[in-house]
């Protein structure tokens, strides 16, 4: 199955006119017209619950639209399912893979396409296209190897291959750098150039305006379910980006003043945690985190900083080392569990939120109040006291301006970052002593990100421990007074604030390390 | 990124009325076919069966009774379900409880009725609970999957029981392994009585005081679990064990505390069976009620206001099919046996056949209002 030769007829890959999409009160998509050109890279941004998703969805065959039209090369189509969608040249990279992880890349690539009972010859077939593909866009995959394997920037490539195999003409790509590191980024980056050149279209959709303004041509800029802008990358830029965004003029830098370090409040001493398999997912782990300061912790998602997190906030036992929490030493066989450091003035806002801060299925007021249900002050004797919960939600709402603010609606109905304001909400209301915070802004939009940033810098100055797990490395620099580098379990390295810049934690990132090992790191914090 | 999300907006006299009826009454269809194979008349048979369950005072006070024991099994399974468990253990939970109850009346010789209630509740609750924990525990701990051990000891109370009945509690010197009849002081006041006392003439039923026992459990288990720090932390463990931990929720102890109270609640199909009606330890007084409670949990989506309805269909299924079998010499038993499992079938099982069309009926109808003549 090789793509299909572009036919002339149009000026334009795809264009989406007047498309109209309601999920009962919420009015997702209002008459939205967009045109995209082939062989270009289309940037697609917007804040959380822009409608940005719900549009792809549409054109992929997700939803339909309750109006409008899609026309792809001139011609008005009808695309009810993702199959639909495919057959017209439509493919998408979702931000979670849609991988078989215990099939090698190729039968991953043959599936859905096997195209008879017997796979060999399908198989000898499959392997020839794709590595014509893979030489034509510079994509290298191993073809024999198990996906779970791969690292994800491969995976994802992966992804991307399996689209153009099934003669992909318009790629989306749904945040797809939000899972990788920076050389990661920057591969991706050059096969998207790659695909451009050889006259596909690329639709980006991402929160981050540094990309849309590496790499797209045009940029349009989705606000309540509306287009309000549209750019021509070269002619604009991050400030006026961000501002069509939001709708007023907003500020992408963090303003706080130098910190004031108090006690150490919360410290890790040679923590190691082994996994089920036998795999050591934490080694040595050693820190201070001091009231009045933000230390960051930076790294590629999975290099030890869950387990990190998971240790400090009693989620996860682990095998040896103590913690000691605001004085109280913790080892591997003290009673600790997320309860107790909750007791403690511990606050967690964990890095994944659907699987962890909130449940979808609840109403908002009962994921409001996940972690302290014990409150005396939710109770009335033996039974929650509702009022009071959906309350305390509304004014949780109110302080964290969260939309809709309904406290009784579905967690899921919720948009991310509306639900990440919701949980920072949750955390900070009890003011801990100590807040770990993983990925506060992942899927947040520029407005909320800013003012994320803004409650923690405060919660901060008012003297609070914070531990800061990113993987954004904009954001660990913005915030962070102190910053830790992971790798493989391992923290690699420290730097303060002002040495620190991009790439050399990127570097450090990468495991290369360029500064003391952990034990002189400890020696050197404590002193 | 599901295509099912946020679609699912159906109001909820769609869901709690207009779907069980649409199935309820698919069920009847087909039912209605089979009685036409075998060349009687459908439409006099099921007349027969619903004259049967509701035409009399006997047969309400009849299906009532099945409607108690049904109330309390699937209760058992709507709070497991709850705490994210498949119990399919209710019949054997009902059948150890049932022996609690026993035990307790036995050991009570000469007590008043209303004394040795609580403590038969009490001895119902705690075997069934005890006998529910094992594989909740063996979930929580080992890993064992709870659908297949709740199943295993289903087999394993019944043998048990089997043992316990021919060889430990028999009434010395007879045939039928039945224990010894308990002392009539404390025999259940059976509803038909309660009715006389107060000047209510009721036809003579194995109703019993246990109703009400079954409709305060309702009761009780709405309040446990949408009104208690206990009911959200077993909730929340059901939605996503992960979150309940990071919310400081032990998912391990919460699975065994929702079994046994799951169990605790079977158990007392054994207050009804045996304490109100048959005042003796018997085998196999659970009869397929505990398995039956899983369809009337289903079908009333296990909420207590939706079980009540479906105990009370049900046992108007039971009572109806007896009458049934009793007029009509060509329906045999198992022929009961197939109506109601058909609208197990489609009051269960198949609960949602219907729904994505009823979906796509109920979002037309906006959509259709919102969107512009312009035809995609």
């Amino acid at each position: 199955m090789s793509a299909a030769p572009p036919s002339v007829s149009s000026a334009w890959a795809v264009e989406l006119v007047g498309i109209d999409k309601r999920f009962g009160p919420v009015h997702a998509n209002r008459d939205v017209t967009l045109r995209f050109a082939p062989a270009s890279i289309h940037g697609l941004v917007g804040e959380n619950g822009a409608g940005k998703s719900t549009l792809m969805s549409i054109l992929y065959g997700f939803y339909e639209a309750d109006g409008g039209e899609i026309l792809v090369r001139g011609k008005q189509v009808n695309i009810r399912t993702p199959q639909d969608a495919i057959r017209l040249g439509i493919g998408m990279v979702h931000q979670h893979f849609m991988l078989v992880e215990t099939f090698t890349v190729l039968e991953n690539l043959l599936l859905g396409h096997e195209g008879g009972p017997v796979l060999g010859p399908a198989m000898a077939r499959a392997r020839a296209e794709v590595q014509a593909l893979e030489q034509q866009f510079g994509l290298e995959v191993p073809l024999d190897a198990l996906v779970s394997d791969l690292p994800v920037g491969v995976q994802q490539r992966v992804e991307i291959l399996k689209a153009l195999y099934r003669g992909a003409e318009v790629l989306i790509l749904d945040e797809p750098t939000a899972v990788l590191s920076p050389p990661e980024v920057e591969q991706l980056f050059r096969i998207l150039e790659r695909l451009r050149q050889q006259g596909r279209t690329v639709l980006l959709i991402t929160h981050k305006l540094k990309e849309i303004m590496a790499i797209t041509d045009r940029v349009s800029v989705l606000r309540r379910g509306q287009v309000v802008a549209e750019f021509i990358t070269a002619q604009t830029d991050r400030q006026a980006l961000a501002d069509a965004m939001v709708g007023r003029k907003t500020s992408l830098s963090v303003d706080k003043a130098p910190a004031t370090p108090g006690p150490v409040l919360l410290s890790a001493q040679n923590v190691n945690v082994i996994d089920a398999r036998g795999v050591t997912t934490l080694k040595d782990a050693c820190l201070n985190v001091r009231a009045g300061e933000i230390v960051g912790i930076a790294g590629v998602a999975g290099n030890g900083q869950s387990e990190l997190l998971e240790v400090l906030s009693g989620m996860c036992r682990f095998d040896s080392g103590t913690v000691t929490l605001k004085g109280d030493e913790i080892g591997p066989a003290t009673k600790y569990d997320a309860a107790d450091a909750r007791r403690r003035g511990l606050a967690h806002v964990p890095e994944d939120r659907l699987k962890l801060a909130v449940i979808k299925e609840f109403p908002a007021h009962e994921s409001a109040i996940l972690g302290y249900h014990q409150d005396k002050g939710l109770s009335k004797g033996w039974r929650l006291d509702w009022k009071r919960v959906v309350a305390k939600t509304v004014s949780l709402m109110e302080q964290f301006d969260v939309r809709p603010g309904n406290p009784n609606l579905r967690t899921s109905l919720f948009s991310g970052g509306n639900q990440q304001k919701l949980v920072m909400a949750r955390e900070m209301d009890r003011e801990p002593d100590i807040l770990l915070v993983g990925q506060p802004t992942r899927g947040v939009d520029i407005g909320a990100i800013a003012f994320i940033h803004r409650q923690l810098v405060s919660l901060r100055d008012r003297g609070k421990a914070i531990l800061l797990v990113s993987a954004e490395l904009d954001e660990i620099l913005a915030l962070s007074d102190r910053i830790l580098v992971m790798c493989d379990g391992e923290i690699v390295g420290e730097l303060s604030a002002a040495e620190a810049n991009e790439s050399r934690i990127g570097t450090m990132m990468a495991g290369i390390k360029d500064t003391p090992v952990p034990e002189a790191v400890a020696a050197e914090v404590s002193a | 990124m599901s295509a099912g999300a946020g679609s699912d907006n159906l109001p909820w006299w769609a869901t709690g009325l207009l779907l069980p009826v649409v199935n309820v009454t698919l069920a009847l269809l087909v039912s209605a076919l089979v009685i036409f194979a075998i060349g009687e008349d459908p439409v006099g048979a099921l007349g027969t069966m619903l004259r049967g369950a509701v035409g009399t005072g006997e047969g309400i006070g009849y299906t009532l009774y099945y409607a108690t024991s049904l109330i309390f099994t699937a209760l058992a399974v709507a709070i497991a379900f709850h705490g994210g468990l498949f119990n399919i253990g209710g019949e054997g939970q009902a059948y150890i409880g049932g022996l609690g109850v026993g035990l307790v009346c036995l050991a009570l010789p000469g007590w008043p009725w209303w004394a040795a209630l609580p403590l038969s509740v009490l001895g119902g609750a705690a075997f069934g609970a005890f006998w529910a924990a094992i594989p909740g525990w063996l979930q929580a701990y080992r890993g064992s999957h709870i659908v297949i051990t709740t199943i295993m000891f289903n087999f394993i109370a019944s043998s048990l029981m089997v043992y316990l009945m021919v060889n430990v509690l028999i009434k010395p010197g007879q045939m039928s392994p039945e224990s010894e009849t308990f002392s009539t002081s404390m025999f259940l006041p059976m509803m038909a009585d309660m009715m006389a006392g107060i000047g209510i003439e009721m036809a003579s039923s194995p109703l019993n005081f246990s109703l009400f026992l079954a409709l305060l459990a309702c009761v009780g288990v709405w309040a446990f679990i949408w009104h208690t720090r206990w009911g959200f932390a077993l909730r929340a463990t059901g939605a996503n064990e992960n979150a309940a931990l990071y919310a400081g929720i032990d998912p391990r102890r919460v699975i065994v505390i929702t079994m046994a109270l799951s169990g605790a609640l079977a158990g007392l199909l054994g207050v009804n069976e045996l304490h109100g009606v048959q005042h003796r330890l018997m085998l196999n007084f659970p009869a397929g009620l505990g398995f039956t409670g899983i369809a009337v949990a289903l079908m009333g989506r296990n909420h207590p206001a939706g079980i009540i309805p479906a105990a009370l269909l049900f046992g108007a299924l039971y009572q109806g099919g007896t009458e049934l079998v009793f007029d009509y010499p060509t329906i045999s038993r198992e022929l009961v046996v197939v109506i109601q499992g058909v609208v197990i079938l489609f009051a269960g099982a198949l609960e949602h056949m219907f729904r994505p069309a009823l979906v796509r009926l109920f979002s037309r109808r906006p959509a259709v209002a919102a969107s512009k003549p312009a035809g995609a």
